[in-house]
């Protein structure tokens, strides 16, 4: 698990985001703002699409953010508002300290040559030009020569593993590898925040399981700040540190998967959850209780688990070790407090009828 | 299967449904009750009625020759077309000098036939492999044995100027439309008008402001092949995907970087597409532009058919069809020309070895020719010719051909083209227009019968009324006999695949060949006179009925067919049942088609006497009337764009009914 960096400003910050589709929105929203904020209901029927609703998100440096939701809820349209391939209708974005929304063409321009990428669902490579020049072309765009930038290509091109195909053409390519050509492009400024729109959606699910790994792979070594959009539910909790929810424009719920799955929010988010095996989701440190005053202090005996085993890998030892409770441990070895058996069993096999 | 036989009920009921009469349009019927009537009351009718009186024929002509003698002297354009057209006239001199050895700079000796012959079989090979490299080389070496070299060569040198003149031209107003709002809403008409508007319309003002010849040739040809490339430049950049621009902007591309580096590159099937109908509409306008003065082989061809010659004609016929072929598969295969990688370590010999082989070849032939003539030039006097044989075959066929030509010829005449003529003639124009109106409103409301109550109004406004219904009788009676062979014939093809595949391969060809060919065989029949020329029309608008049928058929969903087989149609009720009416969409897009070939085709068959608008225009043609010749154009393009509106409207809302979304 990718561990957050201790600087704790966040990187990217919203506060109260509106997209909405229509004519003229910023004057219709102006006016309905003054009230309470306005229904879902209520928006349709006076003939606007509201894609964001009063969105609030801050996202951690070094932090990977997962929007889930169904298609139409509004996930896309909110990465596009983060980046501003879209102009949002109201509400703030801070970006690094920056206001994204006052900034003009040649700003927003510099912070995309310097400080974001994106990947795309559909892989969106330019036909006619080859692997590395694909991956080249963000860095063309910025003015690099033509030797360095091949150079530094090639490396992003060795990164996703596509290396004795830089000369290939997208067409040439299987889906997993034109998204790796993608991946690499969006890496090759070295950008601090990374983009993914459904990057892994438009393939077969062998393929999307052996790019989940890879893509961890690459998080692992490379530590960028995330936002990553997914309809899949598994794949957002395999991937995330933190979840956020979307429903009608709206985030039902941000939180750690834990979290999500042993405390969903809203009835919708809990349908979401029913399906999930919540023992191969849940972790220890989720379920640890805190050592308590003096008179409770006393460190479980036993073997310690660790704060990152999930529940499914400590089956065996729940069954056999009839113990009440386990002491945990951090990654460092230190005791953080005490899972109790019956709750993780319960999480284990449902529910105590 | 529950789906399958769902949808098969869907077509059904969505048939009966289409089969009820629009209550809501019942005004339709009205009008054309009152056309009827007003035809059936003809005898009893005011002369006011029957034909638009002399005294509201408004003066167009006029008016239209007034404004460009205005834009011409008094506000000086002439000097700016002059200018223009004297680049125009330095560009084709070098490209003459180069090709057939016009005295002009850079005064080089013309490059030898073998060295284009080689240089075309390596430039096909290159796009398309062997065949297309056979078919390169083939056409030039049949150019040069036939001694047809120079006039060849005269038609090309003004397609290698007009070509990427048109192409700049139109990818520069097609980006300009793309970027603007405004800028499209006024090229839209005009485009419509433009694409309408027969050849002749074109010619006209071309030489009042520039004259006759070559370089009038080249403009009017530039001016006739923009078109397409503007609309295909358009769609090649609204196609992009919304996704591939955004990643261009994430990547920090300028507005200009987007388009120079995303959208272009990326639209580049469809502009190449947009090259290919630049071409063709290049070469099928440079053998017209011969009734402006233009040498070459649209000039050969016309003399010769005007003076009989079948059997050279036959010759030249099929140079130009064996040019169109080449220069249709060659832009094609460039067109579809996907790129491909080399692997790592390959050498620059083999990176390049086309190049290097024509480098090879070209020096080679270039020596030869400088020590045997006959490789650098084939005279007159040297050149094979085939026109005793074509004379002979032509001839002996005619023998047994000719009784029967004769007497579908006469019976045709007398029975059926005169009566019908004569038909339309006596109907009162404002029978017509109530009959339009009427049909208007059914097809698409009070809007779609405004407009054709003001095209037909503006028809008998211009004064040309009478002409105007001898071409409409042409089309008419071509259109439907078209229909009646293209139909069954698209769907006999269409029941087979491979079948299907040939034929349109057929239709694909013979549609590249420019309208001026199909004069020779008809000529060759039936001699000269309106059979045939609707004999022409009938053979040029065959061709789109039949390919859309085909197309139609074929794109009717796999599972449609299987939900009729498991519910037991006979191959006959699935032909009427069910693919037909999935395909009339398409068809109607045939019919459209049809419709305007067999426009276009009229006109320009007037050369061999016809007495419509297609001879009024040739007499402006040689008096250069620029107002009458522009008038006799609208009126051209005002009867195809109420057809094309008509059929659009009428398709577009049977698509919609069938929910296929186009």
């Amino acid at each position: 698990m990718p561990v957050a960096a201790p600087d704790t400003t966040p990187l990217i910050r919203c506060s109260n985001l509106w997209k909405l589709f229509g004519v003229e929105p910023e004057q219709y929203l102006a006016g309905a703002l003054t009230g309470s904020t306005p229904a879902f209901g209520q928006l349709m029927s006076d003939g606007y699409i509201p894609a964001v609703r009063d969105v609030s998100l801050e996202i951690a440096r070094g932090e990977m953010l997962v929007i889930m939701g169904l298609s139409g809820s509004g996930k896309s349209t909110l990465v596009r508002c983060l980046s501003r391939l879209l102009e949002s209708t109201s509400g703030e974005i801070q970006v690094d300290g920056q206001d994204l929304r006052a900034l003009d063409t040649r700003g927003l321009i510099e912070l995309r040559r310097n400080k974001m990428g994106m990947v795309f669902q559909n892989f969106a490579l330019l036909p006619n030009r080859t692997v590395l020049d694909n991956v080249a072309f963000p860095l063309q765009m910025r003015g690099q020569d033509r030797h360095t930038r091949r150079e530094r290509a090639m490396e992003v091109v060795k990164l996703v593993g596509l290396e004795g195909r830089e000369n290939y053409f997208p067409r040439e390519l299987s889906g997993g590898q034109q998204q790796r050509v993608g991946i690499a492009r969006s890496l090759a400024i070295e950008p601090d925040i990374w983009f993914l729109d459904e990057p892994f959606s438009a393939l077969d699910p062998l393929i999307r399981r052996d790019m989940q790994d890879e893509f961890l792979r690459l998080q692992d070594m490379l530590g960028k700040t995330i936002v990553f959009i997914t309809h899949d539910f598994d794949e957002a909790l395999r991937l995330a540190d933190r979840i956020a929810i979307m429903k009608d424009g709206a985030v039902e719920q941000v939180d750690t998967p834990d979290k999500i799955v042993l405390h969903p929010a809203t009835d919708y988010v809990a349908r979401f959850t029913e399906a999930v095996e919540r023992a191969r989701v849940v972790h220890a440190g989720a379920l640890v209780e805190p050592l308590g005053g003096a008179a409770d202090a006393a460190v479980p005996d036993g073997e310690p688990v660790t704060a990152g085993a999930s529940i499914h890998s400590l089956a065996r030892r729940l069954v056999n070790d009839a113990r009440e409770q386990y002491a945990v441990v951090d990654d460092t070895g230190q005791c953080i407090g005490r899972l109790s058996r019956s709750i993780a069993l319960d999480v284990l096999l449902g529910d105590a009828p | 299967m529950n789906t399958a036989v769902a949808s098969a009920h869907t077509v059904d009921s969505l048939v009966d449904r289409l089969a009820q009469p629009a209550n809501a349009r019942a005004f339709g019927l009205v009008l054309i009750a009152l056309a009827v009537a007003l035809a059936l009351l003809k005898p009893w009718l005011p002369e006011g009625l029957m034909r638009l009186p002399a005294l509201l024929v408004l003066p167009f002509s006029d008016g239209l020759n007034w404004l460009f003698n205005f834009i011409k002297d008094d506000l000086g354009f002439i000097h700016v077309t002059r200018a223009f057209a004297s680049g125009i006239e330095w560009l084709l001199d070098v490209t003459g000098n180069l090709l057939y050895g016009k005295r002009r700079w850079p005064r080089l000796e013309p490059i030898p036939w073998t060295v284009i012959a080689v240089s075309a079989a390596c430039l096909g090979y290159w796009l398309g492999g062997w065949r297309l490299a056979l078919l390169g080389g083939a056409t030039f070496v049949w150019i040069a044995l036939l001694g047809q070299w120079k006039w060849t060569m005269e038609t090309l040198s003004v397609i290698v100027v007009a070509v990427p003149l048109a192409v700049l031209l139109g990818l520069s107003l097609g980006v300009a439309a793309w970027k603007s709002r405004r800028v499209e809403a006024v090229l839209n008409p005009l485009l419509n008008i433009a694409q309408s508007l027969p050849h002749f319309s074109y010619m006209i003002p071309v030489v009042v402001f520039i004259g006759v010849g070559p370089k009038s040739g080249a403009i009017v040809t530039i001016i006739f092949a923009v078109p397409p490339m503007i609309r295909m430049t358009l769609l090649g950049l609204r196609k992009v995907a919304p996704e591939v621009v955004e990643s261009g902007e994430m990547c920090g591309a300028t507005r200009w970087q987007l388009l120079r580096y995303v959208r272009l590159p990326t639209a580049r099937t469809e502009i190449l597409v947009g090259v290919n109908q630049v071409i063709m509409q290049s070469l099928a306008m440079v053998v017209l532009a011969s009734f402006i003065g233009m040498p070459g082989l649209g000039q050969k061809l016309l003399q010769l058919l005007q003076s009989l010659k079948i059997g050279r004609s036959i010759e030249i016929g099929i140079t130009i069809v064996l040019l169109a072929v080449m220069l249709d598969r060659f832009s094609k295969a460039w067109a579809v020309r996907q790129p491909e990688h080399f692997e790592r370590g390959t050498s620059w010999v083999s990176r390049h070895q086309v190049l290097l082989v024509w480098v090879v070849l070209t020096a080679g032939v270039f020596a030869l020719a400088q020590v045997f003539p006959l490789a650098a030039e084939i005279g007159r006097r040297q050149a094979f010719t085939l026109s005793k044989e074509f004379d002979a075959v032509v001839g002996w066929m005619l023998e047994f051909i000719d009784p029967v030509t004769l007497a579908i010829r006469a019976f045709l005449i007398t029975q059926v083209l005169i009566p019908l003529r004569d038909a339309y003639l006596w109907l009162p124009f404002t029978s017509v227009l109530m009959l339009f109106a009427g049909i208007g409103w059914r097809v698409g409301g009070w809007r779609s019968a405004a407009s054709c109550f003001a095209y037909v109004a503006l028809i008998a406004l211009s004064g040309w009324w009478d002409r105007a219904m001898i071409t409409a009788y042409m089309v008419s009676f071509a259109v439907f006999l078209s229909a009646l062979i293209g139909l069954p014939l698209g769907v006999w093809a269409g029941r087979k695949e491979t079948r299907a595949q040939r034929v349109l391969l057929a239709c694909d060809t013979m549609q590249t060949f420019p309208s001026f060919i199909y004069l020779i065989p008809v000529i060759m029949l039936f001699g000269v006179n309106d059979v045939a020329a609707i004999a022409a029309v009938i053979v040029f608008g065959t061709v789109p009925m039949t390919r859309y049928t085909i197309e139609g058929l074929r794109g009717v969903p796999e599972n449609l067919l299987e939900a009729a087989d498991m519910s037991g149609a006979s191959e006959g009720q699935k032909l009427w049942r069910v693919s037909l009416p999935m395909a009339v969409p398409t068809i109607m897009v045939g019919l459209n088609q049809t419709v305007m070939f067999s426009l276009f085709m009229v006109i320009i068959a007037a050369f061999i006497g016809t007495q419509d608008l297609g001879q009024e225009m040739q007499r402006a043609l040689s008096s250069t009337d620029v107002g009458k010749g522009l008038v006799l154009g609208l009126c051209v393009a005002f009867m195809g764009l109420m057809v094309d509106h008509l059929i659009g409207k009428w398709g577009a809302e049977r698509s919609r009914l069938l929910g296929i979304t186009s």
